[in-house]
């Protein structure tokens, strides 16, 4: 399985190294004409607000709304959750709009509140170790997302299809479940194909 | 739930890689920087080529200035505080200030120590021109590096010459046997630990970015292709003739940095950049790198 990272901005190398333990091959994405020979592509934790208009500069807005048309699969990790939501709270635009949800930016503060715990995720046995950075929060969901996990009461991982999002950062660990998981993802999704 | 922990800390500064942080000295600037594309903005009164042409102590900002930026953006806002200065980081911690750069651009309040940055929440940055410097920031709880070139001169020969120099080292150190390793933290004047994860791991343990006289759009490019994680730019965008322009052309620099002709296309027409220093004319007294070592 090719599985690329968006690496306009952000913690690009972290995805690789994870995807790479998790047997899948990474390739760091810079141009859209490299997503045509990619089984499934994350968009990394990073500043949304940049990579979202970087995206736009080089094109990548419909290049990757085509990507997951043709059901190849997405992971979008903090930015990355951002930039695949609908909608933005407080807001007028919002990035690719591929999963149904409404995300809240910065929705635990500023850098100083910024955490890591143990988090339960539907479809992993044991709780991963979650790290949110000035992350965001999802609000509400439509009816086709499946929610995997919440965070005292709020959703912080959910899946819709081959659509797969997270507020917080596996990359930032050494535990590759999530990435894992995303990857038998994108095998299925191959294999259906 | 454990808020400020190394991972947290140093986490924040892995998402900021690739990307350019900006000096700003009032809000309508921040809105600048974060519409050409800044991953974060440094609030500051006075940019550091200011400060150098000011003279006098340079010190913290006024709190003012730096609330109003963090209103008026949604991107991460760091702020400077003085070397060793431990109360200007309680208040910028206490403000809310994303990231404190314990900086040399400004006057240090303390000639020998640092500030013990392991005990704050806030994660902090930390300037170093070699391998030795680094490493002792990072001992004393720095969660970013960046190097220190020579801040405000528009000049990018003392950056080159610190990441090079701190590049060239770590392979020095890799290169090292473990009976070996023991001298060189002794003639480094580093922690073991910290070294020999440097000799197994290849690299720093933190991020590290340019700094200090990055000034047009190929001044980032070649930062990046020397191994920085990412680009500070202080008084290169707003010192420069047209500070939208070249705040988007140096961003778009510093993600593709080994795309020759799109530098080539993003630096067309953008005015003058900041006017630069040569540093053999810098006094000794002027030099901000030989401060905090």
């Amino acid at each position: 399985m090719k599985i690329g990272v968006l690496a306009l901005q952000g913690a690009v190398a972290e995805h690789m190294r994870s995807l790479e333990a998790a047997g899948a091959e990474a390739v760091a994405v810079k141009r859209m004409e490299q997503l045509d020979e990619l089984d499934g592509l994350v968009i990394p934790g990073g500043e949304s607000t940049t990579i979202g208009k970087l995206i736009r500069k080089y094109n990548f807005l419909d290049a990757i709304q085509s990507f997951s048309k043709q059901g190849k699969p997405l992971f979008g990790t903090c930015a990355g959750l951002i930039l695949l939501a609908d909608r933005i709270e407080g807001q007028e635009d919002a990035h690719l709009r591929l999963m149904d949800m409404i995300v809240a930016r910065n929705a635990f503060g500023r850098q100083r509140e910024s955490f890591e715990t143990d988090l339960d995720v539907k479809g992993i046995e044991e709780p991963v170790r979650a790290v949110f950075i000035r992350a965001p929060l999802i609000k509400e969901v439509g009816k086709n997302v499946d929610v995997l996990s919440t965070y005292k009461g709020e959703i912080v991982t959910a899946r819709q299809g081959h659509l797969l999002a997270s507020s917080y950062h596996p990359e930032l660990t050494d535990d590759f479940r999530l990435h894992a998981y995303f990857v038998d993802m994108v095998k299925e999704a191959a294999a259906s194909r | 739930m454990e808020t400020g922990t190394s991972r947290v800390k140093r986490g924040m500064a892995e998402m900021q890689k690739g990307g350019v942080i900006m000096d700003v000295m009032n809000a309508e600037q921040a809105k600048i920087a974060e519409a050409a594309g800044a991953t974060a903005v440094m609030a500051l009164e006075r940019v550091p080529s200011d400060i150098r042409a000011a003279g006098g102590v340079a010190r913290m900002a006024d709190p003012t200035v730096t609330e109003e930026v963090m209103k008026v953006v949604s991107i991460p806002v760091m702020a400077k505080a003085r070397i060793g200065h431990i109360v200007e980081a309680r208040v910028l911690e206490a403000m809310g200030v994303d990231y404190i750069d314990e900086s040399e651009v400004l006057t240090p309040a303390d000639e020998v120590f640092h500030i013990s940055k392991n005990e704050f929440t806030v994660p902090f940055v930390c300037g170093a021109k070699d391998l030795g410097e680094a490493l002792r920031r990072i001992q004393e709880g720095a969660a970013m590096l960046r190097t220190k070139g020579e801040p405000g001169t528009g000049n990018i020969v003392e950056a080159v010459r610190h990441l090079r120099l701190i590049n060239g080292q770590i392979r020095k150190v890799q290169a090292l046997s473990k009976d070996e390793l023991y001298n060189e933290a002794k003639v480094l004047g580093v922690p073991y630990e910290l070294l020999l994860n440097v000799h197994e791991s290849g690299k720093l343990p933190v991020v590290n970015f340019a700094a200090g006289g990055v000034a047009t759009p190929s001044d980032a490019a070649l930062m990046m292709e020397l191994g920085a994680d990412g680009v500070f730019v202080g008084s290169g965008i707003f010192k420069s003739d047209n500070p939208e322009k070249f705040a988007r052309a140096i961003v778009e620099a510093t993600t593709h940095y080994q795309d020759y002709k799109l530098i080539a296309e993003v630096s067309k027409n953008l005015g003058a950049p900041m006017k630069g220093i040569e540093i053999s004319k810098l006094e000794a007294s002027q030099r901000m790198q030989d401060r905090g070592i």
